[in-house]
């Protein structure tokens, strides 16, 4: 099962990048995501490993899973190494006018499990489209927030320069 | 039985007697009956051979029901198949989900790595909803690729869902099953209570009820791994849980043959009056709550040589606290 959610945030590719690349941020504005832990040396990047989990339903899933596509400022994706089949992406690009178009995609399934599993992803796929679109609106949110704070700054500190 | 040979024999010789004709040139009695005598021979050859193949496949029969009884109860570590378990996650998803909407707390207080002890209440009859829940909500926290073993009454292994529940982990439940599972670095969990807190009526579903057992305490130390507390509160309101019946499992000597101390009576679907789960029930759509305790390491807590008494008294302690508190959250039975 696959699901889509988009959304366009006042603020450039770099910025929205840079939120979604630091896996420190992952927490805040990821909807329904428990817990977002880097496994190993690596922080970010191709082939850093988060072991996440999200709650669906009754049960809190996820596992291992590992960054695939590091794209910069255009495409990361996920897949999963351990736990249920997962595979996401983000998908940044430039909408004109200083904005970006955020797409987050998510496929979900569990192999050979069948007319249940079929039924299992459908009834799951309410709740998952939820986190994403919340996901997805706190992150314009968060990013535009801090796009806004840096141009006071900006402006401040301009400001401060000419006095 | 008759030895089949000695008939046809017996009758041969009758018949054999005959041979020799009558006095008269008429065929005698004995040359009549002749005939007869080989039928019954063959007859009583047939008869014979049924009875020895009646014999056989009894003898098979009881062979392989032993043998069936005997693998039931043992405890291979390798039947546990974390594939299947995989592939049967969305069916145990769903039945959690939306049947009980069950709510689990708390289960990173569950040691990452590591063999660990997790101790619950149990409730619900023989369907208990724990059961599916809690298996589920650690298989898709730590991964179905972690270790994890169930100990479960002898009956329900002997049942026709024993083959399954063992690809799921579940293990006759035994002290030595149970250390070879956690020297292995698994999770174990176990019911101390069993089927006496398992069936208490309805109306002490907010009481931890483990009759006394401490052979969990005794496993956590003999193997020095930590207990977790694990605390459920809905299950018996699945149904309406009358009695647990020790009186009719004694009176039918089911303690003695099938090791049952109890022999539950309930009100439950689709039986109506429900005598003994025997055959198991539709557990009523109570929601279940299930809050996992901070993990206790005997040892620490209570010095090298802890005193089975008081940690028994402390960890059931615990967990009448916590349930008590799941109690007061909820407002309505079955709904929640």
């Amino acid at each position: 099962m696959r699901l889509n959610e988009s959304t366009i945030v006042s603020a450039s590719p770099k910025l929205i990048w840079d939120y979604i690349a630091d896996p420190g941020n992952t927490l805040h504005y990821m909807s329904g995501v428990t817990r977002w832990e880097v496994v190993g040396e690596q922080r970010s990047g191709l082939g850093a490993r988060y072991r996440m989990l999200i709650q669906v339903g009754s049960a809190e899933v996820g596992g291992l899973i590992e960054i695939v596509e590091f794209s910069e400022e255009r495409d990361m994706a996920w897949s999963s190494v351990t736990g249920v089949d997962q595979r996401g992406r983000w998908r940044l690009r430039e909408a004109g006018g200083g904005r970006t178009r955020v797409e987050l995609r998510f496929a979900y399934g569990v192999a050979g499990s069948g007319i249940i599993g079929y039924l299992a992803e459908h009834v799951a796929a309410p709740s998952l489209r939820s986190h994403l679109r919340r996901s997805l609106q706190q992150l314009k949110r968060q990013v535009e927030h801090e796009k806004l704070r840096r141009d006071a700054a900006a402006r401040q500190a301009s400001r401060a320069a000419t006095v | 039985m008759p030895d089949p040979g000695t008939l046809a024999d017996r009758a041969r010789t009758n018949g054999g007697g005959t041979e020799a004709g009558g006095e008269d040139g008429q065929p005698s009695l004995s040359d009549r009956l002749a005939p007869l005598g080989v039928a019954g021979g063959a007859v009583a050859r047939v008869g014979g051979e049924v009875a020895g193949a009646g014999r056989k496949v009894a003898g098979e029969v009881l062979g392989r029901a032993g043998r069936r009884i005997g693998r039931a109860l043992s405890a291979d570590l390798d039947d546990r198949d974390p594939d299947y378990i995989r592939e049967n996650l969305p069916l145990a998803w769903l039945l959690s989900t939306l049947w009980f909407r069950a709510e689990v707390r708390n289960m990173g207080n569950v040691p990452e790595n590591g063999p660990v002890l997790l101790v619950g209440n149990h409730t619900g009859g023989n369907m208990a909803p724990e059961v599916i829940v809690l298996p589920l909500s650690f298989s898709t926290y730590f991964g179905v690729e972690r270790p994890f073993y169930q100990l479960a009454h002898n009956l329900v292994l002997t049942s026709p869902v024993g083959p399954l529940l063992r690809r799921y982990g579940t293990m006759a439940a035994s002290h030595k099953h149970a250390e070879r599972a956690l020297a292995s670095g698994a999770a174990v969990l176990v019911f101390p209570g069993g089927d006496w807190e398992v069936h208490r009526p309805t109306w002490e579903r907010n009481r931890i009820d483990f009759a006394g057992r401490k052979g969990f305490i005794k496993l956590a130390l003999s193997q020095d791994v930590p207990i977790v507390p694990v605390v459920t509160i809905g299950g018996q309101e699945t149904a309406l849980f009358l009695s647990r019946g020790g009186w009719l499992a004694k009176l039918t000597r089911a303690d003695k043959l099938l090791r049952l101390k109890v022999l539950p009576i309930s009100i439950a679907l689709p039986w109506i009056v429900n005598v003994g789960d025997l055959l198991g029930h539709i557990p009523l759509p109570a929601k279940i709550t299930i809050e996992v305790l901070p993990s206790i390491d005997l040892r620490e807590q209570f010095g090298p040589e802890p005193d089975p008494d008081e940690v028994y008294r402390y960890v059931t302690g615990l967990m009448q606290d916590a349930l008590d508190g799941l109690a007061a959250e909820r407002r309505f039975p079955v709904i929640g």
